[in-house]
């Protein structure tokens, strides 16, 4: 079993106490209660309905896409859906929030508690509980350099949204509340409910950290908002654990707190604006009914449920034989896992699954691409595949010509034959070219025949440049060894 | 020879339908009485030009024979509608100038049906009182006051209740919240309907409490408001508390006989020291209901009193959060006194706001706050909740319910608005069926002790306003109200 | 419960309208007396009662997830008392 990380401090040994609130935009064309665009990058206020920018006399209506999409991510987290959740309006006043309250849910969210099982390396696992997860909209944008005195206000992300999914405070370093949040977005990836990216803020994460002698009761905790990367959040979560240990074995008092990450002093600090007395006033939302979802409605996404990384992983160890590590690599994203089954379909699965793994994921790592805009798509690596499969070329040429693939396009056996990488394994033509060696290199013939067994190397390296490199190996093997035994 | 603006709905489009007189020649007479009105301060705003080119376009159907239900038909509109490119504040400075570019789906209705915009009614601000004196446009005369004896024309839509009473209008629009409709209508001699919650879209109209807010016509006559409602009410799917309910025939309903219907009558409603003259309305209601076949039973409604304090909870509660997009940013007023962002806030909101609506803010901000949720908030939705109980009580016994609509006829400008509580109880007969979301028409029928116009109020069952264009049709009659 | 000026003061802060000094003993007076009214709703027995969460028994409307609104910058901005750039803006915020 893995023991989480304790911190050593003057006094003595601390313990971890992190729980993490993730807003994952919903995956959807349009807002949560309006017809306006949710795309990313688009000029401001370009995406603004007039709902949107609390217009006087504007209605919310639900988008049937977002309590879709929240139904699934519960599933998917083994939550409870419940048939019955309610909106709450949250009362606050911020320039990016056009209504002066923002739609939410408090009392009654649209799924309650379930469980994710996170990967600890090493095939170490641990079960953290999940509190809840629920709709609400995202607010506009403020900017705040473009003029001196004023700050800009841009809407476009009013009312975009978003699943928040609240999970106990279960984690007990940063290693395990980063495997949480990876495990998190893999499997809004794989169910399609969020694309996960957190540099463009589509998937952000505040995290909730106090700290604790082992076993002791928990300690006041400080909330870490808007983290935007994995690495980040999991640096700030042990800066923040230490400052706290700092304070408290200095004689002082953790205060409950906002505060704010700076990845570039890699510090938090407190954020002033979020300390005044907030006093948000939920109370249901009279423009919006209760929310109702049929028993049916709900069990259908459970069917409809795809298969998710943990039961991918052990089906592709099961299904085709591959090692746990092989199979953990190729399920964390879901398109990785697909491209690969596209590949490996009749061929050598295995042998497929290390290819990938080391040459196809290296190239793509070096260029900085994701697998979509990968240039060599399934079906070409497949093809080339197939070459090394019948021998048409040698696995060492085949990297090669995956390079060109890669780099320049065309399908590999173009290439082959435009390039004239086709293996040689006519044992005729390899035969006299072998001959000619031997008649062209009597000295060093002399010297293996008379015991220098290291010199076979020598010849079938001759065989490789003469040919360059199109040479069948084995064949050559073969040929060498009848001819120089005389 | 009756002039044009003597004319209600029906008599109008009849007018209009047999070619007695274009909708030029109407829109044009109204907007004479509408230029000209130095008294009554009923409208705030009004657009002649855009409303004599639409009455020329409707004219122009009829020539074709394409006429529309209430083509050429002149309609007011009280400030709290959205009426695309006019000027529409809810009487409030905070959105003084404000222009929106999109209509109100009722609106929107009711021009497709032909109708004519003549201009928008004050109210009072944001809806927010029974007098009409918190409009930021000052206050609006009852049609009804005596020389040098100014009276108030109830409130909020007090402005279209003294348009249509005073004829400078053949009908205007109203919202009804807490008594909005029926109680200006009461205190004006006009007919006033707040359909059932859902039978009206709010999409496009300013929002005072969401849970509580429907539109409505003010009218001269039962039938004008039945022609009205048919053309304003439907379902829609940009609001959605809309019900999605077919809206049936409600002008057919006003000819319907009443004959073994069930009129309940609620002892609550005799509160301590009722005065004689509502008393007396009363009787008169019940006799001529009597005399029309319709069996009287005595109904109750025990948590009548607390239906007041529960809407004093409940409707400031939602206005606190529907007015806090106010605040400077996107449109409206905003303070010139401005150092910092929470200046921006407070002061355009302290400046932007009159004192009712303030007050009302903080009621509702207060009782929402953490540790008053569950003592006033929570408490107050339980409260409702018997309250629609009690109604639904009620309705298994009886087809509707009669009561007055108001404990006095109209007052006099200034003497309830010294203390919120004293004007607050304009509105303890009209505030129960408010709450619980249920139809409720007034009709004036009789005379206060000064000569002022009574109504009586009927509520009925949920979509049920069918039964009470019915019985408020025997009422109209037996009353005879134009002829006092 | 009675509602002090601090409170007051709180309350009014929580919904952003400025009270002048002068006019805090009024209005906590105001809003007390209403206060008080209202508090005749301690007499009614709530016990088991569920609290109203909308005049209608009907049940959440959903709507299709389709594009069919925005591009509306000018109109959206029409009438801000002040932008710049297709942004509306406020006195800087420091966060
Ligand atoms: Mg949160
Ligand atoms: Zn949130």
């Amino acid at each position: 079993m893995r023991e989480p990380i304790k911190l050593k401090g003057e006094t003595g040994t601390w313990e971890m106490v992190i729980g993490l609130e993730i807003h994952a935009q919903v995956k959807c064309k349009s807002k949560l209660f309006s017809g306006s665009a949710t795309d990313f990058g688009a000029s401001p206020n370009s995406q603004v309905s007039y709902v949107d920018a609390a217009m006087p006399g504007m209605l919310p209506v639900i988008n049937s896409e977002a309590v879709n999409q929240a139904i699934k991510t519960g599933h998917a987290l083994n939550a409870k859906i419940n048939n019955v959740s309610i909106f709450d309006r949250k009362n606050y006043f911020y320039p990016d929030l056009p209504q002066g309250y923002q739609i939410s849910q408090f009392k009654s969210p649209i799924v309650g508690e379930g469980w994710v099982i996170v990967d600890l390396g090493k095939g170490e696992t641990k079960k953290i509980g999940i509190e809840r997860l629920h709709l609400e909209q995202d607010a506009g944008k403020l900017m705040h350099d473009q003029h001196p005195k004023l700050s800009l206000v841009d809407l476009n992300r009013s009312g975009i949204p978003l699943m928040e999914i609240v999970s106990m405070p279960d984690m007990r370093d940063w290693e395990e509340a980063g495997a949480y949040l990876r495990k998190l977005r893999s499997i809004v990836r794989y169910i399609g409910s969020c694309d996960g990216n957190m540099d463009e803020g589509s998937l952000r994460c505040d995290a909730n950290i106090s700290v604790r002698r082992p076993g002791e009761e928990f300690g006041t905790r400080c909330e870490l908002k808007n983290i935007n990367s994995v690495k980040y959040m999991m640096k700030a979560v042990e800066y923040e654990a230490y400052r706290q240990i700092e304070i408290i074995e200095g004689g002082g008092k953790v205060l409950q707190q906002t505060r704010l990450y700076d990845p570039n002093k890699n510090e938090t600090r407190s954020m002033r604006s979020k300390e005044e007395a907030h006093d948000y006033r939920y109370f249901p939302d009279p423009d919006l009914l209760p929310l109702h979802i049929s028993a049916e409605r709900i069990e259908k996404f459970k069917q409809e449920l795809p298969e998710l990384s943990d039961q991918k992983r052990e089906r592709f160890q099961s299904e085709y034989g591959l090692s746990f590590y092989d199979a953990d690599v190729l399920t964390a994203d879901k398109k990785h896992a697909d491209f690969f089954e596209v590949v490996s379909k009749n061929r050598d699965a295995k042998f497929v699954a290390n290819w990938i793994i080391t040459n196809f994921f290296a190239m793509l790592n070096e260029v900085e691409k994701s697998i979509e805009n990968s240039p060599v798509k399934a079906d070409q690596l497949g093809e080339l595949f197939d070459l090394i499969q019948d021998g048409t070329v040698s696995g060492r040429t085949a990297k090669e010509v995956f390079e060109e693939m890669f780099t320049n396009g065309g399908s590999a056996l173009e290439i082959v034959k435009s390039k004239g990488l086709k293996q040689i394994s006519n044992t005729d033509e390899l035969e006299d070219m072998v001959k000619k060696i031997i008649d062209d290199n009597q000295e060093q013939v002399n010297k293996y025949r008379s015991g220098n067994e290291k010199l076979f190397g020598w010849f079938v390296g001759q065989a490789m440049k003469n040919t360059g490199g199109t040479a069948n190996p084995k064949v050559v093997n073969e040929i060498l060894l009848k001819l120089l035994k005389g | 020879m009756t002039k044009i603006t003597d004319l209600g709905v029906i008599e109008t489009l009849e007018g209009l339908k047999s070619k007695e007189f274009s909708s030029e020649e109407v829109v044009s007479e109204y907007l004479k009485l509408i230029q000209s009105d130095s008294k009554l301060n009923a409208y705030i705003h009004f657009n002649g030009e855009k409303s004599l080119l639409e009455a020329k376009k409707s004219d122009q159907r009829r020539a074709n024979n394409n006429s529309l239900p209430l083509d050429g038909l002149p309609i007011a509109v009280k400030d709290i509608f959205c009426v695309a490119g006019e000027k529409t504040s809810a009487c409030s400075k905070i959105l003084e100038n404000f222009i929106p570019d999109y209509e109100s789906t009722v609106t929107s209705k009711l021009w497709q049906a032909g109708g004519i915009y003549i201009g928008k009614t004050s109210m009072d601000e944001f809806a927010m009182g029974s007098s009409n004196e918190t409009s930021y446009f000052g206050e609006v005369i009852n049609p009804w006051s005596s020389d040098g004896d100014a009276l108030v024309p109830g409130g909020s839509s007090g402005g279209s209740a003294s348009a249509v009473a005073a004829k400078m209008a053949p009908i205007a629009l109203g919202t009804d919240t807490g008594g909005s409709i029926r109680q200006p209508a009461s205190f004006c001699g006009a007919v006033g309907i707040k359909p059932t919650y859902g039978r009206c879209s709010r999409w496009g109209i300013i929002a005072f409490a969401s849970s509580l807010d429907q539109a409505g016509p003010i009218t001269r006559s039962v039938k004008d408001s039945a022609v009205i409602l048919q053309n304003m009410a439907g379902f829609d799917t940009m609001d959605s508390t809309s019900a999605d309910i077919k809206v049936p025939d409600f002008i057919n309903s006003c000819s319907k006989p009443i004959k073994g219907m069930k009129i309940g009558i609620p002892e609550e409603y005799r509160l301590d020291g009722l005065a004689n003259d509502v008393q007396n309305v009363w009787e008169s209601g019940i006799k001529w209901l009597k005399e029309a076949g319709a069996e009287i039973i005595d109904v109750t409604l025990p948590h009548t009193k607390y239906a007041l304090p529960t809407y004093y909870i409940v409707a400031p509660a939602e206005a606190s959060a529907n007015l806090a997009r106010y605040d400077g940013v996107k449109y409206g007023y905003r303070s010139e006194n401005i150092k910092d962002l929470e200046d921006m806030y407070s002061q355009t909101r302290a400046e932007g706001f009159g004192a009712e609506v303030k007050r009302r803010i903080l009621i509702g901000t207060y009782v929402l706050s953490a540790g008053y949720y569950d003592a006033y908030y929570l408490r107050a939705q339980k409260v409702r909740t018997k309250i629609v109980e009690d109604f639904t009580m009620a309705f298994n016994k009886c087809d509707a319910i009669l009561t007055p609509t108001t404990p006095t006829g109209a007052f006099k400008i200034g003497e309830k608005n010294i203390d919120p509580v004293t004007m607050y109880m304009n509105d303890v007969f009209t505030v129960p069926a408010s709450l619980a979301g249920l139809p409720a028409i007034s009709i004036p029928s009789g005379l206060d002790a000064k000569g002022c116009p009574l109504g009586l109020q009927l509520i009925g069952k949920g979509f049920d306003e069918e039964t009470i264009f019915s019985i408020g049709s025997i009422l109209e009659e037996s009353a005879n109200f134009k002829n006092i | 419960m009675s509602l002090d000026k601090s409170t007051l003061k709180r309350v009014a802060y929580l919904a952003r309208i400025k009270i002048d000094n002068s006019e805090i003993d009024k209005m906590t007076e105001e809003l007390n007396n209403i206060m008080k009214w209202v508090e005749k709703l301690n007499e009614v027995d709530i016990e088991d009662v569920q609290p109203m969460t909308g005049v209608s028994s009907m049940t959440l409307r959903e709507r299709e997830d389709k594009v069919t609104d925005g591009g509306l910058e000018d109109k959206i901005l029409s009438n801000a008392p002040e932008k710049i750039d297709g942004s509306f803006t406020v006195p800087k915020v420091i966060e």
